[in-house]
């Protein structure tokens, strides 16, 4: 971390430095935290202006729970299912003898591949596992198997799931290079030396290490696929009920007849993604210790 | 240590490989035959014909610019100072710039519209009319709203190139010589910042081109919108369409590469 330089303590100079983040405050304030704090205040009302638990218990009453669970399925599988891609490919680009070249054309390809969600990615996947898409043609004429008569559908759970896998692997494996690069030759060479083998090295000593870093990572993931709205909409045009398609049709037109019921929809999201962002800084922090 | 070629690594690599290949294969091959038995570029001409395609892009890219300045200008100040002057407020700082990772889109836009789509009264003062009467004040809006969004990225490219410059030595030695702070920043701390704000602003500009979400629920004209809803009336242009944003999306991520080259840090983007 770059050293700053500090003035001197003087009490009257301290009240005017303070001043230069006003407008980045006042920025947050309006456009971040009064949104959500009015988002907050409204899931603890009634329609009219009462305070209740009823918006919060509404929450577990059909189809809300339902919305939760299929968004945290989703999330989950392709936290780990990209977890885990991304973590074998960033070994076999790190410690997997590869060619060199191979590296600087991966990482951009990551770099790019990770940025490429929404819109434009749902109609990557409808144009080539899609009923008519390029894949499912050639698996139908080339090979004789037709995946949907197979029970395969991209606008359904597994469909979406191998859609947000694009954009998921590549942000593991960008994450896990560096975290696997921070693993000292020294602890290799001494467990070699004690006569580990390579899968011994990696079961006892890698893995442990990096744990706490893949498990964060994967929290990452998570939150990534939680909040999706735009892949998801684009692809099953609304079909398939996350909580985030959801909030959609609630602003849309109220279809819970209710828009603190809405709100607090919008609430319980917010309190998934913070746990969600808080395990993975903590992970975070645990895995500085080793990996520096 | 004796090197040799694994199965294992191989195996994973080709599988991650055929991952990141085979739909952008299938989409271009795909996009090609609009006209059938041949492969042609026929669905990109028709893509680009539309009007709306040059209007809602227009659209976009103008707010995206619009984005990113006020993203600028918001974050450039503001970090530097939190480095010069107040250092001890960096995690308040940055635990704001990473509010949208706690806040998705669609949960953004519906505090938005909730909030400022009728007067804001600050005891029973109205400070600003509503938002969402005019479609200035609605692109405003939306610009707000891509501010927040682009806050993590900006902030911490921002962030990175501060810390590989002396910030207190170079605001010493331009304060000592007669600078001002409008000069500082303009002419010493941006300058010194060129390759991060680039990266920044074209990371924003990767986000905000196609975004549907806040645009669809403001209903602005916007390309992410006019995206979808050519999905649901045609075949090939969407193909033609992914492969076009994937183009511009490689060549942002490709110039951010060029000029943070040996900076470190990675550049992402959530969803």
């Amino acid at each position: 971390m770059a050293t700053t330089v500090q003035n001197p303590p003087r009490r009257s100079r301290l009240t005017w430095t303070w001043l230069g983040l006003v407008p980045f405050f006042l920025f947050a304030i309006l456009f971040i935290f009064l949104p959500s704090a009015s988002l907050f205040i409204d899931s603890f009302r009634t329609l009219d202006g009462g305070f209740t638990f009823a918006n919060i218990a509404g929450l577990f009453q059909p189809p809300i729970p339902e919305s939760y669970w299929l968004s945290i399925r989703v999330s989950a599988m392709t936290a780990v299912g990209g977890g885990l891609l991304g973590f074998f490919m960033a070994y076999a680009l790190t410690v997997g003898n590869l060619p060199r070249w191979l590296r600087p054309v991966t990482l951009t390809f990551a770099g790019v591949a990770s940025n490429f969600a929404g819109v434009p990615l749902a109609f990557a996947f409808i144009s080539t596992l899609g009923r008519t898409g390029f894949v499912t043609v050639i698996l139908r004429d080339l090979f004789g198997w037709n995946i949907y008569g197979a029970g395969f559908n991209l606008y359904s759970f597994i469909g979406l799931s191998v859609t947000y896998m694009y954009f998921q692997f590549p942000l593991m494996l960008l994450i896990m290079i560096p975290a696997i690069e921070g693993l000292k030759r020294d602890w290799r060479e001494a467990a070699e030396n004690l006569g580990a083998s390579t899968f011994q090295y990696w079961w006892r000593v890698g893995l442990p290490i990096l744990m706490p870093s893949l498990l964060g990572t994967m929290l990452l993931l998570f939150g990534n696929a939680f909040g999706a709205y735009a892949t998801a909409y684009a692809l099953t045009g609304g079909t398939l009920n996350l909580i985030t398609i959801q909030i959609g049709a609630q602003m849309r037109g109220d279809v819970l007849r209710n828009p603190n019921l809405g709100y607090a929809m919008a609430l319980g999201m917010v309190v998934i993604m913070a746990v969600t962002i808080l395990g993975y800084s903590w992970l975070q922090r645990i895995s500085e210790r080793w990996l520096k | 240590m004796a090197r040799r070629v694994s199965w294992f690594a191989w195996f994973w690599y080709v599988l991650g490989a055929l991952y990141f290949i085979i739909p952008l294969w299938g989409t271009f091959v795909f996009s090609l035959q609009k006209e059938r038995g041949t492969f042609s570029l026929a669905a990109y001409q028709s893509a680009f014909a539309d009007p709306k395609f040059a209007e809602t892009f227009l659209y976009s890219n103008v707010m995206a610019v619009l984005t990113i300045i006020f993203s600028l200008l918001l974050v450039v100040p503001t970090a530097y100072w939190v480095h010069l002057r107040v250092p001890r407020m960096r995690p308040v700082v940055e635990f704001i710039t990473l509010m949208p990772f706690v806040i998705p889109a669609i949960v953004l836009v519906f505090g938005l519209i909730k909030t400022f789509s009728r007067p804001l009264t600050i005891l029973g003062v109205t400070v600003l009319p509503p938002l969402t009467n005019s479609s200035l004040s609605t692109d405003f809006l939306l610009v707000a709203g891509y501010v927040v969004l682009s806050l993590p990225y900006m902030y911490r490219a921002v962030d990175n190139g501060l810390r590989a410059m002396d910030v207190g030595t170079l605001t010493e030695a331009a304060q000592s010589l007669g600078a001002g702070w409008g000069t500082i920043l303009w002419r010493i701390i941006l300058p010194n910042l060129r390759s991060a704000l680039l990266s920044g602003a074209l990371l924003t500009f990767a986000i905000v081109v196609g975004e549907l979400t806040i645009a669809t629920f403001l209903g602005r004209p916007a390309f992410g919108p006019y995206l979808a809803l050519i999905g649901n009336h045609k075949v090939y242009e969407p193909a033609a369409l992914a492969i076009v944003s994937f183009g511009l999306t490689w060549l942002a991520m490709g110039i951010i590469d060029r000029v943070t080259r040996g900076q470190g840090g990675t550049t992402t983007g959530a969803h």
